[in-house]
């Protein structure tokens, strides 16, 4: 509550007398609702059971596990390059963005850094699965909350992004183009030209969902003051990406940290929100890919030639040690702690993803909300369940 | 339904009510992983735009789908759900895999915690490969099995005896054979 404005600080009290007030006069009988596994306002298989008091939750529980496919223990039978195939799956909306940091906890144990142009293509395209993630988030955003249209606008424009990654990658969804030591390919012939085209698309589909979504009077009615998120609550249950932001915190690993990857290059803003709220959330997200279609731009005008793979052995050996490299992903802080013993494939790896915390803070900030906010502020938390579950 | 599970309906009309009932599918909307995304892709987005096909991907309870699309991994844990809301739709209802992961485990092979094709569970009419397919396939997966429809026993149907496992062979899209 610290953070609040007064007038909000007002609203919410004001707010809480009213319920006050409410459950005095009527007597109200508690109920258990099981929200999923298999809900259509669910992204996956998120199993949410909520204790009601009238149309107040009094108690929230994510179920977890329904999507469990154990990434941990697999990568343990598994060469180094072939756990970028697995762990593309994690996060299936921005899976380019899953092999990076993967790659890059190997290639430090291997003390090799790939050659600066594959460095700035791994950023490229890092953005580009960041806007395909976030772009298809504010279109399902709308169906959560009853307004389907936007939904065939994200999918329409998504499919533009998908092209480019295709085009480069050859896989639309599942890339796996990242080797240790740099990249599979060069971009295709007229890569550059194209991906101009498309961002400035992409820009033109955040002002279409600016205008469509966020200006909604409907949304903001739905979303303003709901599920507030103050920054201290925020940092205590480890939320990272444009959930924290959107508490206020001004924390970006693109920014803040030193990787062999072209972010210092570029320049780019860091956008927060001071309120916290679910509209401060979505609000950030769509600031954040507009931002994106900047870096790319900006990356594609100083794009540097040269090779776009390292010198590696032909049979990858990782020496032993532990490394830990995190990356700012699209929804969130992603990280790979690799253990390795100078085998072929790592001893273990422990993956932190983003969403199993930002999930983690759902009974905190369900707690109090009325029924149809529940989904609004789920969808406004955004996670995936293949990131939740791993 | 009398006549039709006597078996004494004329083969004209039995054509028709196939046609119709193959031009009138409805989709459960059920995403488990990857694959749910491309499905989106297939059924919300206007460049695939599955509607054109004559399926309404819009039930949101299977007690009003003919179809299901099982589009992604499914866990041991999520298994009995599955099931569930299988059991829940009502006859005729037919089930398309979507996936390497619904089809045979796909990249987790060898995980703990995933079930081996979703046909050790519910049969399985279509199968789709890829990971994940792209929508065209889907697109194709439906258009084979509306194919089928057309040319089915509808008394055999409506009785419940197709629906039993191992009663016919499952197509593959894009050829080949379930081993």
């Amino acid at each position: 509550m610290t953070d609040l404005s007064e007038r909000q600080q007002l609203s919410y009290i004001a707010g809480q007398a009213a319920d006050a007030r409410l459950n005095v006069e009527l007597e109200t009988e508690g109920m258990t609702l099981n929200i999923g596994p298999q809900h259509p306002a669910t992204h996956g298989t998120l199993r949410i059971i909520v204790r009601l008091d009238g149309e107040q939750v009094v108690w929230a529980e994510p179920s977890c596990g329904y999507m469990h496919r154990g990434y941990e223990k697999l990568t343990e039978v598994r060469t180094y390059p072939q756990v970028t195939t697995l762990v593309n799956r994690i996060d299936w909306l921005g899976s380019f963005a899953n092999e990076v940091p993967f790659i890059l906890a190997a290639e430090k144990l291997m003390e090799i850094e790939a050659p600066p142009r594959a460095q700035w293509i791994r950023t490229i395209l890092f953005e580009l699965s960041r806007i395909a993630n976030i772009s298809l988030f504010l279109g399902d955003l709308g169906v959560q909350l009853g307004a389907v249209t936007p939904a065939f606008f994200a999918f329409r424009d998504r499919e533009h992004v998908l092209n480019l990654i295709e085009s480069v990658t050859g896989g639309r969804f599942h890339p796996n183009f990242d080797r240790i030591g740099g990249l599979k390919d060069d971009l295709p012939k007229g890569f550059v030209d194209e991906t101009r085209r498309v961002m400035r698309k992409m820009r033109t589909y955040c002002d279409e969902i600016d205008d469509l979504l966020i200006g909604n009077e409907i949304f903001q009615a739905r979303t303003r003051g709901v599920g507030i998120i103050p920054k201290d609550v925020a940092l205590q249950y480890g939320l990272s990406g444009a959930n924290l932001r959107a508490s206020g915190v001004d924390w970006d690993l693109r920014r803040d940290q030193v990787v062999p990857m072209a972010w210092d290059d570029v320049d780019f803003k860091v956008w927060t929100h001071p309120d916290g709220d679910s509209f401060a959330r979505c609000w950030v997200r769509l600031q954040e890919t507009r931002e994106a279609t900047k870096i790319v731009d900006q990356l594609l005008d100083g794009l540097p030639a040269g090779p776009v793979m390292a010198k590696v052995p032909r049979i990858i050996k990782v020496p032993a040690g532990e490394a830990w490299v995190s990356t700012e992903n699209p929804l969130g802080e992603m990280g790979y702690y690799v253990v390795s013993k100078g085998d072929l494939g790592p001893f273990r790896v422990k993956i932190r993803s983003a969403s199993f915390n930002n999930i983690s803070v759902a009974p905190w900030v369900l707690r109090g909300v009325y029924v149809p906010d529940v989904i609004t502020i789920l969808a406004s938390l955004y996670f995936i369940l293949g990131d939740i579950d791993r | 339904m009398g006549l039709v599970d006597r078996g004494r309906m004329p083969g004209a009309i039995e054509k028709l009510m196939n046609l119709g009932r193959s031009y009138s599918m409805w989709v459960y909307q059920w995403g488990l992983a990857c694959c749910a995304i491309e499905m989106g892709a297939a059924f919300a987005s206007p460049r695939y735009d599955v509607m054109r096909l004559g399926v309404i991907p819009l039930p949101a309870s299977p007690r009003q789908a003919d179809l299901v699309v099982v589009s992604g991994t499914v866990t041991d844990k999520m298994a009995p759900a599955v099931l569930r809301l299988y059991d829940q739709m009502p006859e005729p209802k037919y089930v398309i895999s979507m996936g390497s992961c619904a089809n045979c485990g796909g990249p987790y092979w060898d995980s703990y915690s995933v079930t081996k094709g979703v046909d050790q569970l519910i049969p399985v009419d279509i199968y789709v490969p890829g990971c994940p397919p792209r929508p065209e396939a889907l697109l194709e997966g439906i258009v084979l099995l509306q194919q089928r429809i057309k040319h089915e026993d509808m008394a055999a149907k409506w009785r419940g005896e197709t629906t039993e496992p191992l009663r016919r062979e499952p197509i593959v899209v894009g050829g080949g054979n379930v081993a």
